[in-house]
């Protein structure tokens, strides 16, 4: 099955972004496909590689890019809600990219689910 | 392109977070895709089509008037839970478009018929 | 349709909101939706009533994190990531009450 994912808010302030993260890891193991992850609201900060974690907690950033890298996992970023937030293209971390709302509906449309992670 | 039920369920009232505000511009995106629009609102998410709304003092955008707008978009199906209001003392005369009022069953069935959910 | 919670029950409607909607549905709580399944709790008895009727699921690691893996209620099921990715391919569609 294919599926895509929404994540709407910042990493380490909620959880939103680790159980996305986990669902991911987990639909890939059982075989199906994540086509998109589209990430919106404070969701776009899980783009910064400018993030630096202290040594002992996970590398929510680094962990998307590992998974874009090895699963081919499309990691997409609102290009509107990433301006107001000061993420852009010099410092978005491996594997994202920065679009439009378009992503989202097309991967609504031709992923099996669409499941949305929040506050 | 295929066409699939997309169902915006509100349930958050407007300027205290964003999410009222980025629901309607996807729900606008969703539209000139030519799919099948509908939005509910339910919970605090009935204050979103309240009238009268003046966001100078807060230095807010004020995008209330989208609502009225999404007629022009082919955004016709505004579902507003009847419970919700009634908790709320709103009638239909406080909300800024014409909409129709479900009971929770009937919104049980609309929410089993779709086929994208989204929630902000 | 799958209803996913992932906030308490004490802080936001969510869980009554859904309840109220669930029809058929089926329920799955994470985060910190899942101390609401525990023995005690003020909304447990409304859930033990859901789950005899319906399809109840906890995500087992959130349990586990807040320390309430061994009080939850009769008739809720356990489920790990692998089980919601499951639960979201089974059933035709899902919702999340954020």
């Amino acid at each position: 099955m294919k599926f895509g994912i929404m994540v709407n808010e910042g990493p380490y302030q909620h959880q939103a972004s680790d159980t996305a993260y986990q669902f991911c890891r987990a639909a890939i193991a059982r075989g199906h496909t994540v086509q998109r992850v589209f990430f919106y609201h404070d969701g776009v900060n899980n783009a910064s590689r400018l993030t630096e974690p202290p040594q002992d907690d996970r590398n929510v950033v680094q962990r998307w890019s590992k998974l874009a890298e090895e699963h081919g996992v499309d990691l997409v970023v609102c290009v509107a809600a990433a301006l107001r937030r000061g993420i852009k293209d010099e410092n978005l971390a491996p594997g994202f990219r920065i679009s439009g709302l378009g992503q989202l509906v097309e991967v609504g449309i031709q992923a099996d689910r669409l499941v949305v992670f929040g506050d | 392109m295929t066409t699939k039920k997309f169902m915006f369920v509100n349930r958050k009232a407007p300027y205290g977070t964003v999410y009222a505000l980025e629901s309607l511009e996807v729900v606008l995106i969703t539209a000139a895709f030519d799919q099948d629009v509908s939005l509910v609102f339910m919970d605090d998410g009935v204050y979103q089509l309240k009238k009268g709304q003046q966001t100078k003092g807060i230095e807010h955008k004020n995008f209330s008037p989208t609502y009225r707008a999404l007629e022009g978009y082919d955004i016709e199906k505004l579902y507003v839970d009847r419970e919700s209001m009634t908790a709320r003392s709103l009638t239909e005369d406080d909300l800024l478009v014409p909409v129709t009022v479900l009971s929770r069953d009937q919104l049980t069935s609309l929410f089993e018929e779709q086929d994208v959910v989204l929630s902000f | 349709m799958l209803h996913i919670i992932n906030k308490s029950s004490l802080e936001r409607g969510s869980l009554d909101s859904c309840l109220e909607l669930i029809g058929t549905g089926t329920l799955l709580l994470i985060e910190d939706a899942v101390y609401a399944a525990t023995r005690g709790h003020a909304s447990s008895g409304k859930l033990s009533e859901i789950a005899a009727k319906r399809n109840v699921f906890v995500l087992v690691p959130d349990c586990e994190a807040r320390g309430v893996a061994d009080r939850l209620i009769e008739g809720v099921k356990a489920v790990d990531y692998g089980g919601f990715v499951d639960l979201v391919a089974e059933n035709p569609n899902c919702h999340s009450w954020l």
